[in-house]
This record gives structure tokens, C-alpha cells and sequence, in this order.
């Protein structure tokens, strides 16, 4: 009797035992992503991914951009790489990756299988994410900055657009398509303030216009006449031929203005090209031009850069699943899946050579303006003049979020009117060498 | 009112309060309206009223993308869980307030409220670095407790308004009577309570449905309620109004339901012994 | 009325509240206090350092502080100002005899329940964009230029967004505090034939007093750190027009991770607030000390 009750406990406990254990070879990894099309799109497809890797589960944490970033940044920060955290895979721009990369937040990830094939990366996206040599996140889709025009209005108008206009031509084309009676306003840009809002157009514009942030010892720029030049500019283009309400439209409101047809010119992410092209959303579609950001013949252009990406928190237990995950969703198999289901023009742009190689995606009409636009772009070496820090349409600093807000708030100011811009300027000179001193960036 | 009106005044008023009714209920008639339009339509000039192609693509999308059931289940768990643990607390605190006042009973109420103003942001990391040690993160448990709190000193001071209007003569009858303690409470106070205890259940229910800031900074993925479900409709998707208003919808349909059910209870007891 | 057993009791029964209350304020507001007194950068671990009270010199000192004091006040005021206003009018309107009275108070109650985010999301997007909302739609049916809400007035816009949603409550407050009015007292003036508006301000309106302290203090708790319409609507600008302490805070602490400064500046904020309370307390302690 005894040795009965004895072998039934002992199997009780074999089977408890095994049953954690096979509890164990289940994985569910906590994706934080951002809310954007194509990031939706992959988190529709989890089933492909856990029918070819069984023993991983997702689970996924879909957010708005700023939700996002506050949330990942608290939990990755406050790990410091030491405590557990609570996403597996995270979703980072090209701002996060060098400053984590170098505080040892994330997991490099030099050791991804072959098939991988890291060397098929767009080379500016590739070092965007590199930190010593180090890949410390893979690229899920990458944009640029460009000139998305309405060709029926640029023809009525009696223009051509180039491939690669000027700022003159901009304006002269602005005014040209502008018809205030008709609700149709010459151009559409980011007016509300914030760093990923109007600053990433005004910091790209700048430097086209041979203004930088800081010069080589941080010291802050903003007093110099490139950063008039370029602010009198947008203040003049807006002013004249924007649409009113400018100082609080971001990118999803001129986005609802192009696609409306009320926006000449839309100059903003080369991701929005798939979204004004598809015609159930955009009454325009058939209408729609593509060409590089604007220059002024300084050698650089008016056009970002920035790659969605994702990356593993070094305090994830997860890891290895983890990466099994990332390699998975930023392959070329990948891409395949999506053109496969959803068609070419839908796959996640601007991450690998062999997408721009493919005669099947060349054939959609934002392919090459995309690919040069990304070219076009060096985030370590973004300015005329050289500059202490990486990064076009923000400079990779921790302290670039708050300064880079603070400083879009005079400039939306200015635009509103409620400034002059040399106040704003002159404001903007010093909210950052305030923020800059205590840094201790400067003295 | 046993005043007599006339026909036509109470014609006249009713034109003007409905009026006003309206207005005021308007922009959540049209986000429930823009939830079944397109995304074109929702945003054509001129607005377009009824005259559209009704659809649930929309509610089907907003489905499709984030299990609203779980979502919802969280914020009933939540907000009922962290009311529930405050009443129990706030009950006999307010009991105690309102029928054996001291002299610094207001005090301690005002010092009670002013622990509500409290700014959230200012206090986020040194929580979050609490509860990331106590294992609290991303758990119901963790927001209940904070709701809880954070609603404790409105509960506390809501329930204490409403105790203190119950006649004390009542009570004294029931000690007379040789009623102890606990069939005081059971047999008198209860009754005469309920309509304020439910109206504070009701309001603080509400409140917390509607708390963004916490719920959505320690929460990730197993405990994330509809605030969480709403903050990944509000960006960058090419147009969005008509997914963000059935998301919305699906959003604030339960608790107004709910508000709408329960107003003469709510609105019975929302007093806060302003009504003497 | 009140025994010693009955005493010790009541202290009993109000401890666990006591207790709650005291540990969620002193745990938070001292480990808030003491990151104030650090230089400490959550992206810059390793360099925590003591740095006295050089946050909260660099927290006065910004000249965003003293727009954001005022606009704190402003936006507060504002929306106490409508709410209250509006709140006594619609509560008139809604105590007269009328068809449909149950609905119409449905109808008016119902913004109450619509979370911030949503409801800024949908007044920014669907009626104050001055090209496809509604309000630019009626103005330009008119013959009008359509209105910029958010450029031209953007803290009486947020404060009117923020009204809405307040309003309900303050309406609901009133109205049963009107309800509880002797009707009786009210007709003897009629007859004595007091014009209606000599019978509201001397008969309606010290009635309803108490009701509006309350409304004023329940709502000033909440309004003090309005944070989502700003974000989702104007993001603290153009330049600091609709920047509230609250924003300033989060500035600094969530988008830069300060920890140093967010928490001199949380500190500011609490102790600004419980002035603010201090104020509202001695107001209600006169008016509801029964």
C-alpha cells in the first residue's frame, strides 16, 4: 500500500515536473511596437510566424508613436540592462539605437543567421543602427524625406517639376498652384510643435540651407544667418500658400489635407507615398508626383532619414527567441510574404539593396525617389559644415528630446505668429545653450 | 413644481433644453456616426449627415487588430476591483468621520484631498522603480492598488458628505434600543446609506475607466485596459478618423451605458452634502 | 454623543485610511524629494551625483516657469468659470417642466464619460481644424473665413474642450442642489411679486452656494493636472501658449528622463497645489461647515 501511494506521487511529481518543463519550451515574447501601417500589418501575420516556429508565442503592445517611446524608454532605462523588463522586442528609431546601443541596452545583433544577410542593407540605414561595429537593431522599413507634388495642378500651373528642385523652385511653384478660393494651398509641412514633429522638417531644411545644431565645440547655431535664412523661408512658404492652421497640423493631418487634394506640394516621409497612392483613402492617387527634397545648391539636401527598427532589451530572458523573431520579421522572405498577400507596393521600404534590385517593385512609382531619397541622406555627416554628432533631422544626444520640443515650440510660435522669427531665434538660442550648459556640454 | 405653466412656456423650453442637450451631446453622436462611415467620407466637405454607405469595416478592423474583449475585461476588473477596495476601506472611515467627529476630523479630510493633487508625471519613475521591485508592473493587481489610492480620498470624502445628513437622532433611538455597534451599521445605516454608497461606486467607477496616465505607463501587455486600446488608434496610419471613432466608440459605449442606466443613482447621491 | 469607546472605535475604523493615504503620499513625495536633490539622468546611468538644490534654481529659472504658472491658472479659472456659469444655467433650464426631461439630462451627462484622449482627439480633428472641421464647415457656409481655433486661441481652446467635458458634472451638482429647493419659499417670493431675477440672486443662488464650493473644489483637483488635451492638441505651444505646469513637468522628466529636474519640478507643482488647496479649504470650510 504504502509503496503504491509512494510510486503514484512519484509519478504525480515526474508529471508535474515534465509539465513545466514542457510549459518551458513554449516562449511568448511581449513585442512593443509602434502603431504605424506596416508594423499592423506584421502584427496580422503573427500566425505565419508561429506556424514555422512552434514553441513561440506573441504578444503584442501596439502604441501611438509618443506612448511608445515613453513607455520603451522608461522600461529599457530603468533595466539598465541589469533588471528583467517587460517587452522582448522593442520597437527603436535611428535616435535610440546609438544612445542605448552605447549604454549597453540592447543586445547586439552581430550574430544573426546567415540567411540573414546583413551585407543586402542599405548602407546609411546599416550605420544609423551600428554602434562600434556593432548591430544593435535590424531595420524593419526605412524612409527619407520628399517632395510629393500633384502633377495635374503643377502642369495647370505651367511648370515641370525636376527631380531635384530648389527651394526657389518650391516657392515659385507654391505660388503657382496656390488657389485659397478653391481650398487648394500651394504646400502642406509640419507646423506643431515637437522634436519628431516640425523640428524633423525644420532640422532637415536647415541643413540644405548650411545651418547646423551645434558646431564643432556644442556650442548652439541658431544665431547664425543660415537658421534665419532657412526659418524666414518656412515662414514666408507657409504663411503665403499653407493651409491655416498650420502651427498644429503634424504629419497625419497634412497626410488628411494631401489626400483630400487641398495640398499642392506635401514635402514629409517617403512612407506617405504608399498611403496618397492608394485609392481607396486618397482621392488624389492618380495624381501624385515624387521628387528629392528641395537644395539650395550647398551640396545638401532637405531630406531625413530615419529606420523603424527592432531591437532586444539586454534584461530580456527571451533572447534567443527574441532574435529568432527579428531575423524572421526584417527578411527578405519576409518581404516576399507581404508583396505575396498585399502586393509590392506594401512591403516595408527602404531597408535592403535587393528590394530596389527587384525588376517586380521597380515598377511602383515611389521605388526610385524613395531609394535615391535615402541615399541622399548621411546621418554622419548630415550638415555643409562639420558637426560633433550623428544624426540628420535630430542630433543622437538624451537631451535632444527635451530641447529639440522646447525649440519646436518657438518655432510654431513664430509660425502662429505670435513671434517675430528672429525672437524665436533668438529664443531658441537660448533654451539650448540653457540646456546645453547644464548638460555640461558647454560652459 | 406646483407651479402652473402654461402650454406654450413649456413649449418654448423644451425647444431651448433640447436645444442645448444637443449641442452638448453632438460630437459624440458624430464620432458615433463618423465609426460607420469611410475613411474618405469621414473627412468630406461638406460633412455628410445620414446620406452615406453605412459599414462595420471599421469595428471589424479595430477587432482584427487588438482583442477588445481583453481590453475590456481589464478596465472592469480594474476600475470595480479598485472602487470595491476603496469602499471597503472609505466605509468605516467615513462612518467614523461623520458620526464621531473629532476635532481635527476636517483636517484630516482636506489633508485626505489634497493627496489628489499629487501630479502623476512628477512621480512616475520613482513609482515605476517601486513597483518594477515589488513585481508589480504590468499587473491588475498593481493598478487596483494604485486607483485605489488615487480615488480612496474622493470616496472617503463623498461617502462622509452623504453620512453626515443621515439624522444622528436616528441613531440614538437605535442605541436606546440596546443596539450594539454592528447591527447599528447593519440594520440602520445601511439602508439609509445605499443610495450614497452606490452613487460613489458609480462616480468612482467612472473615474477610473477614464484614469490614461497610470494605466498607461505601468502596464504593458496582460494588463492593459481600454485606455491602452485607444492609444494605439491616434497616429500615423495614413487616415485614421473613422478606425479612431469606432475604436472610441467601443471605448466609451460600456461606461455610458452603464452612466446612462444608473443616472437617478448616481445623480442621487452626487451631492456631496451640498444639498442641505 | 460621542463615548470614549465610541471614540477609540472611530480611530479605529479610520486608521487602515489613514495609514493607505499617509504611505502613498510620504513613499512617493520623499523618494521624489530625494531625486530632486540628485543630479540623475535616467539615459545617463553611473552619474548620479548629490547636486543640492541646483534643480530646483534650474526649474525657476526657466522661462517657461512663469507662462506656466499662468496658464495653470488660466485654464483652471476658465474652465471653473464655464463649468460654474454654464453649469447654473443649464441646471435652471433643466429644472422647468418640459417634454423629454429624462432624456435631455442624457444628453447633457454624457461628455462626462468620455475619456480626455478621445474627446481632444475628436475636437481637434473633427471641429476645430479650421479646413475639414465642422466649425470651419459652418463658417464657411456663412460666407465666413473660417476660425483658427488652435493658432489664433489656443488656451481658450483647450479650456473649452476641457469645459465640455466638466460641464455635465458641475450641471448635475447644481441641478440636484436645485432640485432640494423649497418650492414653497420660491412662490411666496413670486407672489410677493420678486421679478425672476431678484428670486435667482436672492433666493436660487445663495442656495446653490454650497454646491458650487463643492463643484469648485472637486473640479480645481482634476483640472490642476490636465495633461492629455494638451498633448494630443497643441503639444504645450505655439511657443508656451498652452504649456501648464503639469506639461512643463512632463517636458522634462518623461522626454528628456531627467529625473532630477522632473522631480524638483513635481515637488513645485505639489507644493503650488496644496496652496491652491489650503485656499479652497479655508472657502469650503466656511461654506460647509454647517
Amino acid at each position: 500500500m504504502k509503496t503504491t501511494l509512494r510510486a503514484v506521487m512519484g509519478a504525480t511529481a515526474l508529471c508535474a515536473i515534465s509539465g513545466t518543463a514542457f510549459a518551458q519550451d513554449t516562449v511568448t515574447l511581449t513585442i512593443a511596437t509602434v502603431n504605424n501601417g506596416d508594423m499592423i500589418r506584421m502584427q496580422g501575420l503573427s500566425d505565419e510566424f508561429t506556424a514555422s516556429h512552434p514553441g513561440i508565442e506573441l504578444e503584442w503592445v501596439t502604441l501611438e508613436e509618443n506612448v511608445l517611446r515613453q513607455r520603451v524608454t522608461t522600461d529599457v532605462a530603468t533595466s539598465g540592462g541589469k533588471h528583467d523588463v517587460q517587452y522582448d522586442v522593442v520597437t527603436v528609431g535611428t535616435y535610440e539605437v546609438p544612445i542605448w546601443g552605447k549604454q549597453g541596452w540592447l543586445v547586439s545583433l552581430n550574430d544573426l543567421p546567415a540567411e540573414y544577410d546583413v551585407d543586402d542593407l542599405l548602407p546609411a540605414i546599416r550605420n544609423g543602427l551600428t554602434v562600434d561595429g556593432e548591430l544593435f537593431a535590424a531595420p524593419f522599413y526605412g524612409e527619407s524625406s520628399m517632395v510629393m507634388y500633384r502633377t495635374d495642378l503643377i502642369e495647370q500651373a505651367g511648370l515641370e517639376m525636376p527631380d531635384a528642385p530648389t527651394w526657389e523652385f518650391i516657392r515659385q511653384a507654391a505660388e503657382a498652384m496656390t488657389d485659397k478660393e478653391g481650398e487648394v494651398y500651394g504646400i502642406c509641412l509640419r507646423g506643431k510643435a515637437g522634436w519628431g514633429e516640425n523640428m524633423a522638417f525644420l532640422s532637415a531644411m536647415a541643413n540644405s540651407y548650411g545651418a547646423r545644431w551645434f558646431d564643432e565645440n556644442w556650442q548652439p547655431q541658431f544665431d547664425g544667418e543660415a537658421w534665419k535664412n532657412a526659418l524666414t523661408d518656412y515662414l514666408d512658404l507657409m504663411n503665403n500658400f499653407g493651409p491655416p492652421g498650420a502651427s498644429s497640423n503634424g504629419f497625419n493631418e497634412n497626410l488628411a489635407l494631401f489626400q483630400q487634394g487641398k495640398c499642392g506640394m506635401w514635402i514629409d516621409a517617403t512612407v506617405a507615398a504608399s498611403f496618397v497612392t492608394n485609392g481607396a483613402e486618397s482621392k488624389v492617387a492618380d495624381q501624385v508626383g515624387f521628387a528629392l527634397a528641395p537644395d539650395m545648391g550647398l551640396g545638401k539636401r532637405g531630406n531625413w532619414l530615419w529606420a523603424w527598427s527592432l531591437g532586444i532589451p539586454s534584461g530580456s530572458q527571451k533572447v534567443d527567441a527574441a532574435k529568432e523573431f527579428i531575423a524572421w520579421a526584417t527578411s527578405k522572405e519576409y518581404t516576399a510574404l507581404i508583396a505575396e498577400k498585399e502586393g509590392w507596393a506594401n512591403v516595408p521600404p527602404g531597408t535592403r539593396k535587393s528590394l530596389y534590385e527587384n525588376p517586380e517593385y521597380q515598377k511602383v512609382p515611389f521605388a526610385q525617389m524613395t531609394l535615391e531619397s535615402i541615399q541622399a541622406a548621411d546621418p554622419t555627416n548630415p550638415t555643409v559644415d562639420p558637426v560633433p554628432y550623428t544624426g540628420v533631422q535630430f542630433v543622437a544626444i538624451p537631451e535632444f528630446q527635451g530641447i529639440g520640443t522646447l525649440v519646436g515650440q518657438q518655432f510654431s510660435a513664430a509660425l502662429a505668429g505670435q513671434i517675430s522669427a528672429e525672437q524665436a531665434l533668438q529664443n531658441a538660442q537660448q533654451l539650448t545653450t540653457r540646456e546645453m550648459t547644464r548638460a555640461g556640454y558647454i560652459d | 413644481m406646483a407651479r402652473a405653466i402654461t402650454p406654450r412656456r413649456k413649449a418654448i423650453t423644451t425647444v431651448i433644453a433640447w436645444t442645448i442637450g444637443l449641442l452638448i451631446f453632438f460630437p459624440i453622436f458624430w464620432t458615433v456616426l463618423t465609426s460607420f462611415k469611410t475613411e474618405a467620407e469621414a473627412v468630406a466637405t461638406p460633412p455628410r449627415f445620414l446620406m452615406f454607405d453605412w459599414t462595420l469595416e471599421n469595428y471589424a478592423t479595430v477587432q482584427e487588430r487588438s482583442n477588445y474583449f481583453r481590453h475590456f475585461w481589464n478596465s472592469v476588473v480594474i476600475s470595480l476591483g479598485s472602487t470595491v477596495i476603496g469602499l471597503i476601506i472609505a466605509i468605516p472611515a467615513a462612518w467614523a468621520m461623520a458620526f464621531v467627529p473629532g476635532k481635527r476630523t476636517k483636517d484630516v479630510l482636506m489633508w485626505m484631498l489634497s493627496t489628489k493633487m499629487l501630479p502623476p508625471v512628477g512621480v512616475l519613475v520613482p513609482l515605476y522603480l517601486l513597483f518594477r521591485d515589488t513585481g508589480l508592473l504590468d499587473t491588475r493587481t498593481g493598478l487596483v492598488i494604485v486607483l485605489t489610492l488615487i480615488n480612496l480620498p474622493i470616496i472617503i470624502w463623498m461617502l462622509y458628505t452623504y453620512f453626515r445628513e443621515i439624522p444622528g437622532e436616528i441613531l440614538e433611538a437605535a442605541r436606546m434600543d440596546g443596539a450594539t455597534l454592528r447591527s447599528e451599521i447593519l440594520y440602520v445605516l445601511t439602508p439609509m446609506a445605499v443610495p450614497g454608497i452606490a452613487s460613489t461606486l458609480l462616480l468612482n467607477v467612472i473615474l477610473a475607466w477614464n484614469e490614461a496616465f497610470w494605466t498607461l505607463n505601468l502596464t504593458a501587455a496582460n494588463a492593459a485596459p481600454l485606455t491602452a486600446f485607444i492609444a494605439s488608434y491616434s497616429s500615423p496610419e495614413g487616415l485614421f478618423y473613422a478606425k479612431l471613432s469606432a475604436a472610441s466608440t467601443m471605448a466609451i459605449a460600456p461606461i455610458l451605458i452603464l452612466g446612462w442606466f444608473s443616472q437617478k443613482q448616481l445623480v442621487r447621491g452626487l451631492t456631496f452634502g451640498a444639498v442641505k | 454623543m460621542a463615548t470614549k469607546a465610541s471614540k477609540t472605535a472611530a480611530r479605529l475604523m479610520i486608521s487602515p485610511a489613514v495609514i493607505l493615504l499617509l504611505m502613498w503620499m510620504i513613499v512617493p513625495l520623499a523618494m521624489t524629494v530625494y531625486f530632486s536633490l540628485l543630479r540623475y539622468n535616467l539615459l545617463m546611468p553611473g552619474m548620479e551625483s548629490w547636486a543640492g538644490f541646483e534643480n530646483y534654481q534650474y526649474f525657476f529659472s526657466d522661462p517657461a516657469f512663469t507662462s506656466a504658472l499662468v496658464n495653470t491658472l488660466l485654464l483652471v479659472g476658465g474652465v471653473l468659470f464655464v463649468s460654474v456659469v454654464g453649469g447654473v444655467l443649464i441646471a435652471l433650464l433643466l429644472d422647468q417642466d418640459f417634454w423629454g426631461q429624462g432624456i435631455v439630462r442624457l444628453l447633457v451627462l454624457a461628455p462626462f464619460f468620455v475619456m480626455p484622449t478621445v474627446s481632444a482627439l475628436v475636437w481637434k480633428n473633427m471641429f476645430m481644424n479650421p479646413v475639414n472641421g465642422i466649425f470651419a464647415w459652418l463658417f464657411k457656409s456663412v460666407g465666413l473665413q473660417p476660425f483658427d481655433f488652435l493658432t489664433a486661441a489656443p488656451l481658450m481652446s483647450i479650456i473649452g474642450i476641457v469645459s465640455w467635458q466638466w460641464l455635465p458634472f458641475a450641471s448635475l451638482i447644481l441641478l440636484t442642489a436645485m432640485q432640494s429647493l423649497d418650492s414653497e419659499q420660491l412662490e411666496a417670493a413670486e407672489m410677493d411679486g420678486a421679478p425672476p431675477l431678484k428670486r435667482f440672486w436672492f433666493i436660487i443662488l445663495p442656495h446653490l452656494s454650497r454646491a458650487i464650493t463643492v463643484v469648485i473644489l472637486i473640479e480645481t483637483i482634476f483640472l490642476l493636472s490636465v495633461f492629455a488635451e494638451i498633448l494630443v492638441t497643441t503639444n504645450g505651444g505655439p511657443g508656451t501658449a498652452t504649456t501648464n505646469l503639469t506639461f512643463l513637468v512632463y517636458v522634462q522628466s518623461l522626454l528628456q528622463f531627467d529625473v532630477g529636474l522632473g522631480s524638483a519640478g513635481g515637488v513645485v507643482a505639489i507644493i503650488l497645489a496644496n496652496i491652491v488647496a489650503i485656499f479652497l479649504m479655508r472657502m469650503i470650510g466656511k461654506n460647509l461647515d454647517a
